[in-house]
């Protein structure tokens, strides 16, 4: 047995649509240790969202939707698995949290039933004790009166209710992974900051893995352990949080974190210039190129894999890496080159 | 739950004195009263004017219509002026044969459109799709005469499987009954059920693609349940509106309809009334059949609230 409860390798989720294949996720590698909070960073459209829903295989039953790779959960390909068995999967040892909790809950049944429905398949509870256990996952998330609560509809709740109400759900059968696909980018600030202490909270009360894409770097700097960077359906850098913040390897995680305000830090932002490449039609090298301020001619040739860095643990998909350029060196270039470059 | 009904009723209340207005009105604006069309084409103005003296049509329409009104409101919907027997009675004895019609043309809609409609939402595209579609649009373009006509011809009087006409009582032979109720509810039911079944189909759509149904996915539950439970419940209530609204068409059909098939029911009353200029008669169908709008419209809004919590709350 693994040391991980979940191994995804050279994941791919490709789209056939009239205007071509779209590759949405091209090669995701993903390891989840048990108890871990993983996030899984990216800008929009860089394939987070479709990584994790084809692992919960919910993309890939179209026969347009294509998935190819490995996902090993306790040893077993997921990819392999039935229809039936999945289902099995689903909700029992991996839930998932969506980004929209106004949209993510059924408006025509109360919330405790929508629980109690999780317990009641998985677990073949009669309907009283299923109800009791919806209850007590409401309580569990903070909510107030949970009894009477679990009684109401959608639309009675508030939006930070409802993500509460969503994760109770999903930890209603004691998943040991939790995919939470950006939970807090609907709600607001303050109750961002509330969701985020709950789901750190029960990650330790209760031991379960949480993988978190979010495109949000202080969500995932508050609250993950580990940090895997993707960008236009590749995961180019991998590493514990300390890895990704202080010690940035690959140009696009140092971007993201130019970025992005820092407090104490009076230099101006530097965004990342130009757009990530088409999904119709990628690259042949590196899918950074076009928009790296370091881009050599290899890079615009060859697609790097994942290599190990200094630090155990700490991968990152760059011909930098390779090269052995120092990590200094690069800090000290200047972030955007001249024509030349391009 | 109760207060919303009782609320309803309140509104249908105006409602239902609108109704009164323009049906006591618009029945008087048809060329020729009661008196000629009793009298035949040889007769004096005196006879003429003694007759209308006789029923109160000499009074100023004002004064007339009160009067009815007064009298509709105690529930005395006076006599048919052809028949000399009683509206409430005459329109009593037939609304069951009109309801039941109705309701048989409900009910085959419903059984054909939603399944229909939700499995070609399902199947987009497919073979099955591009059927139901076909039958959408047949549905929807055949006139229900017509489509009556043709039953009559090919499966009753080919075939011999029904009854060409005539009406047995459910009290006599529920087979016999039902033999003479299947084919005038299927034409009437025929193009609500179109109509039904593309609501369906797009609601469906739409539903399919919502967030809860990808969570109820990643929560495991199975592929009938999500359709079932999760989906349907949630793409039927477009779809009450649309039976709503089609059956008040139905009403209307009935009228065609029951001609056709020899039905004694409210709709032929209705267009006997209307030849003979019946008014009494005339007034109390159509205001029934207008009562009949208003009460499907509230089970319409009774079904919604059950449908959606957000309207019972």
């Amino acid at each position: 047995m693994s040391e991980y409860i979940m191994e995804v390798n050279d994941l791919k989720t490709h789209f056939h649509t009239k205007q071509g294949i779209v590759k949405a996720v091209d090669g995701v590698n993903l390891r989840i240790k048990p108890g871990e909070i993983l996030a899984v960073v990216g800008e929009s459209g860089c394939g987070k969202s479709v990584t994790s829903q084809s692992i919960m295989r919910i993309v890939g039953q179209k026969k347009s939707e294509q998935l190819s790779g490995e996902v090993f959960y306790h040893g077993e390909d997921l990819l392999q698995k039935t229809e039936a068995e999945m289902r099995k999967i689903r909700g029992k040892h991996i839930s998932m949290v969506f980004q929209d909790p106004m949209t993510s809950l059924n408006p025509a049944y109360n919330v405790g039933t929508q629980i109690a429905e999780m317990p009641q398949i998985h677990e073949n509870k009669p309907k009283k004790a299923a109800w009791q256990r919806a209850v007590e996952m409401l309580k569990k998330v903070g909510i107030p009166s949970p009894d009477k609560r679990a009684s109401q509809y959608p639309h009675q709740y508030s939006g930070g209710m409802r993500q509460r109400g969503v994760i109770a759900m999903s930890l209603s059968c004691d998943p040991d992974l939790i995919i939470a696909d950006e939970p807090t980018t609907a709600l607001d600030v303050t109750i961002q900051a509330q969701v985020l202490d709950l789901l750190r909270r029960l990650r330790d009360e209760t031991g379960t893995a949480i993988m978190l894409v979010t495109h949000d770097l202080g969500v995932v700097a508050e609250l993950c352990d580990r940090v895997a960077v993707m960008y236009a359906g590749k995961i180019v850098e991998e590493g514990t949080s300390e890895d990704i913040f202080d010690r940035p390897k690959h140009p696009y995680t140092q971007g993201l974190l130019h970025s992005v305000p820092r407090p104490g830090h009076a230099e101006r932002l530097q965004p990342i210039e130009g757009q990530p490449p088409s999904l119709h039609d990628l690259p042949e090298g590196c899918r950074f190129a076009d928009r790296c301020p370091f881009v050599m001619e290899q890079c615009r040739n060859e697609q790097p894999d994942l290599l190990t860095t200094e630090t155990p643990g700490h991968t990152v998909a760059c011909w930098l890496e390779k090269e052995g350029v120092e990590d200094d060196n690069r800090r000290t270039r200047p972030r955007q080159q001249p024509e030349e470059t391009f | 739950m109760i207060a919303y009904i009782i609320k309803r009723l309140l509104i249908s209340i105006p409602v239902l004195f609108g109704i009164s207005v323009l049906v006591f009105f618009m029945v008087r604006l048809v060329p020729g009263d009661t008196v000629t069309a009793m009298l035949g084409n040889s007769y004096t103005p005196e006879q003429a004017e003694a007759l209308r003296a006789k029923y109160g049509l000499d009074e100023p329409l004002i004064t007339q219509y009160a009067l009815w009104l007064k009298n509709v409101v105690q529930g005395d919907f006076g006599y048919s002026q052809f028949t000399n027997t009683p509206v409430l009675e005459a329109i009593l004895a037939r609304l069951p044969i009109t309801i039941e019609l109705a309701t048989l043309s409900v009910l085959i809609a419903i059984i054909i459109a939603i399944p229909l409609g939700t499995i070609a939402a399902i199947r987009r595209n497919s073979k099955f799709d591009y059927g139901a579609s076909l039958f959408g649009m047949l549905g929807i373009s055949i006139p229900n005469f017509w489509l009556g006509t043709l039953m009559i011809l090919f499966l009753s009087l080919y075939a011999g499987l029904f009854p060409s006409g005539g009406f047995v009582g459910l009290a006599e032979s529920v087979w016999g009954n039902l033999q003479s109720m299947i084919l005038p509810a299927i034409a009437l039911g025929t193009a609500v059920a179109a109509v039904a079944m593309r609501m369906t189909r797009s609601s469906m759509l739409e539903v399919t693609n919502q967030d809860y149904i990808k969570m109820a996915r990643a929560k495991g539950v199975s592929n009938s349940r999500l359709i079932i439970k999760h989906a349907l419940k949630n793409a039927l209530v477009p779809v009450v509106t649309v039976l709503g609204i089609q059956t008040g068409y139905l009403l209307g059909g009935s009228v065609v309809v029951e001609q056709i098939f020899g039905l004694p029911g409210v709709g032929q009353l209705a267009l006997q009334a209307i030849t003979n200029r019946d008014y009494a008669l005339l007034q109390g169908t159509i205001l029934f059949i207008g009562s009949a709008f208003v009460i499907i419209n509230l089970i319409v809004d009774i079904v919604y609230g059950f449908l959606n919590p957000q309207i019972r709350y």
